[in-house]
């Protein structure tokens, strides 16, 4: 088999129309700003859009399995809060040393309770990771609420989330590009990818096989936990401090960008490089909202309506319009 | 496990709890949602300093209300083994427009009741039409249609604030003789709209379609029409209850944190209720039940004096252990292939 052909089989249709959709927009925003197609502007988008990518790294490994993780958005502000406020755990000189290991594990705990619940006692993975969300909510509330915690950023995460440690590519995409090729080599080279990938189509049969399905559904949720909580330590290093809320806006592009990207949400079916394509054009879209302004035309008309408006329809409509092309499911009779 | 000492233990226990047996799933889930609620209000109640004030009951009814119309709401795509993540988006999006045209005069307010209403309903109905006939996930369409009335919401009401016409917001919330009038409200849902849709062909098709969608379809149900009503319906009663909220509050609100908690609350309160999440079994009358159970948590953190700040927490506890105990087959089950999809 030929490089070029391993190379064809990662773009299927949903991911060509996803970049396709991506360059449509770059040209259409460089027709009304030329610094629409700037290196700077494309590698600040790219330096953005790795928040994003990192955190979808990892759910979509679960929605591969053809479950779902909806605690991302309480799991990203467990990384971040307790990477700010490890010292309040560990001491002053571990805290800081161990600052994000320490966020990434407590993410990585939310994951395991997810998986455990998921892989052994059989719950449904939306409600039950709904549930995990509400709980670390619950969590991160007592954390601020009882006590005053650090939540100023570590110089290392300051420098994780903003530094350049290649010039030119800013230290988030670095480790985008990083954890996204070893995805990809996972997923297409590895026994672990061929179980995913197996379990997502017909967990009986990978059962049947000989294979222990539930370690394999822990370790996505696990996995996903950790990637949620990484872009929550990633994300207080930019803000420089953790917030609470902090992860709230990441749920839905999180899935829009998998869906988009052409993920199969029942399982078994999709590419990373499509989550690539997903999570770029998640990002585009959202940087030409804000660079467009649509709520200034209405504001001329008189009519006043806030800029989240516009953000969360296009948000839906974008998510429903591109489903409806090609993520609609098999008649199933 | 002494096999040998089980069938006489198992003979009496059969025929102290015959009746119990008699019963649905679905009766079973309300019968113990409902026992459970009992409980937990008769703690509250005997903790409360006060006592049990009919002023104190009526809070509690609204409060509770509330959430057993968003968990009604919730119950009707549940059984067809479904799900609404936008419950909670209907109902801000009621909120806010109640907040707007539900005011002015008697003919004002009624023309505006319905306008509110049939919002519900069209937003069910959008979810409805994408599900059924776009063949897209339900988890995947009410979240990305969720955005979109949550926009909507916001664009009606862009800061908290608005009015209601008094009379009538004060009339839903009061009590007459100690029985709260939302307490009615749910009542009157239950005998106008559930009973006849429970009833009615299309009610019982749900029931048929959440048991085994392949099945309906070769027994000749008419499943597209179940669903989209089934949805149309349960957005019709996140409106009720985005009214109801309108009058307890005065005002309409476009607040993330308030849709989420609604939707999160549902989902718990409907797998209290006893309504199966994989489809085909369960009543709105148990999520009803469940709701109030879900309020009573947060109640009794307050009158055992627990810091307010953890109540996300034991909700979130409550739901996961609601949902593990409905895991609980899986020890029962003989064959280790039947865990498996």
């Amino acid at each position: 088999m030929s490089v070029s052909v391993v190379i064809a089989r990662q773009f299927d249709r949903a991911t060509v129309i996803a970049f396709a959709c991506v360059i449509v927009l770059l040209l259409i925003g460089a027709m009304v700003e030329p610094a629409f197609l700037s290196p700077k502007y494309l590698i600040q988008q790219l330096h953005t859009a790795s928040f994003l990518g990192v955190v979808a790294s990892g759910v979509m490994l679960v929605i591969l399995l053809g479950h779902i993780d909806l605690s991302i958005p309480w799991t990203i502000c467990v990384g971040g809060m307790m990477a700010t406020g490890a010292t309040g755990f560990l001491g002053p000189e571990w805290g800081i040393t161990l600052a994000v290991p320490f966020g990434v594990l407590c993410g990585a705990l939310i994951g395991l309770v997810n998986g455990l619940g998921v892989a052994y006692l059989r719950a449904p993975a939306m409600i039950f990771t709904l549930g995990m969300n509400a709980v670390a909510q619950g969590l991160m509330v007592y954390h601020t609420g009882g006590f005053a915690p650090q939540d100023r950023a570590t110089e290392f995460m300051r420098e994780l989330a903003v530094g350049h440690l290649i010039p030119g590519i800013p230290n988030p995409l670095l480790i985008w590009i990083i954890l996204g090729a070893a995805i990809i080599f996972m997923l297409n080279r590895s026994v672990l990818g061929r179980r995913i990938y197996a379990v997502g189509n017909q967990e009986r049969s990978v059962f049947l096989s000989g294979v222990d399905t539930r370690k394999v559904i822990l370790a996505c949720f696990v996995f996903s936990g950790a990637c949620a909580a990484m872009t929550g330590v990633l994300l207080a290093g930019w803000a420089n401090r953790s917030y609470q809320a902090m992860g709230d806006p990441y749920l839905l592009p999180t899935i829009a960008a998998i869906v988009l990207g052409g993920t199969n949400v029942l399982g078994g079916r999709g590419k990373y490089v499509g989550t690539i394509a997903g999570v770029i054009l998640i990002t585009i879209l959202q940087s030409m909202l804000s660079v467009v302004q649509p709520q200034r035309y209405f504001a001329q008309l008189g009519v006043d309506i806030p800029a989240d408006t516009f953000r969360q329809v296009v948000f839906g409509v974008v998510i429903i319009g591109m489903l409806l092309i090609y993520g609609r499911q098999q008649l199933v009779r | 496990m002494n096999v040998g000492a089980e069938p006489a233990d198992l003979v009496s226990r059969q025929k102290h709890f015959a009746w119990v047996r008699r019963l649905s799933a679905a009766q079973r889930g309300i019968l113990i949602a409902m026992l459970i609620f009992t409980a937990m209000f008769i703690v509250y109640g005997w903790k409360q300093a006060a006592g049990l004030t009919p002023n104190m009951i009526n809070t509690a009814a609204n409060k509770g209300a509330l959430l057993a119309l968003v968990a009604m709401a919730q119950t009707l795509p549940v059984i067809t083994r479904g799900l609404d993540l936008s419950v909670g988006a209907t109902f801000v999006l009621s909120n806010c427009l109640a907040s707007t045209i539900v005011v002015g005069g008697p003919v004002a307010t009624t023309f505006g009741i319905f306008g509110v209403l049939l919002v519900g309903l069209a937003c069910g109905a959008i979810n409805g039409v994408i599900i059924v006939y776009g063949r897209l996930q339900p988890l995947i369409a009410t979240l990305a249609t969720s955005a979109v009335y949550f926009g909507v919401a916001l664009a009606i009401r862009p800061q908290p604030g608005g009015s209601v016409n008094f009379e009538l917001a004060d009339f839903m919330t009061r009590s007459s003789f100690a029985i709260p009038h939302s307490v009615l409200l749910l009542l009157a849902v239950v005998v106008f709209i559930w009973i006849p849709y429970r009833r009615s062909v299309l009610g019982r098709a749900t029931f048929a379609i959440g048991s085994s969608e392949q099945a309906a379809y070769m027994s000749g149900i008419p499943i597209n029409r179940a669903k989209l009503l089934a949805y149309a319906l349960s957005g019709l009663l996140s409106a009720i209850g985005g009214i109801l909220l309108t009058a307890l509050t005065y005002s309409g609100a476009a607040k993330m944190s308030i849709a989420n908690e609604y939707t999160l609350n549902s989902i718990g309160a409907v797998v209290i209720g006893g309504t199966s999440l994989f489809g085909g079994v369960g009543s709105a009358v148990g999520s009803i039940f469940g709701a109030f159970v879900m309020r009573t948590v947060g109640d009794l953190l307050i009158v055992f004096d627990i810091n307010p700040v953890l109540q996300p927490l034991f909700v979130g506890v409550v739901l996961l252990v609601a949902v593990s105990l409905g895991s609980l087959r899986v020890l029962r089950i003989k064959n280790r292939l039947d865990i498996y999809r």
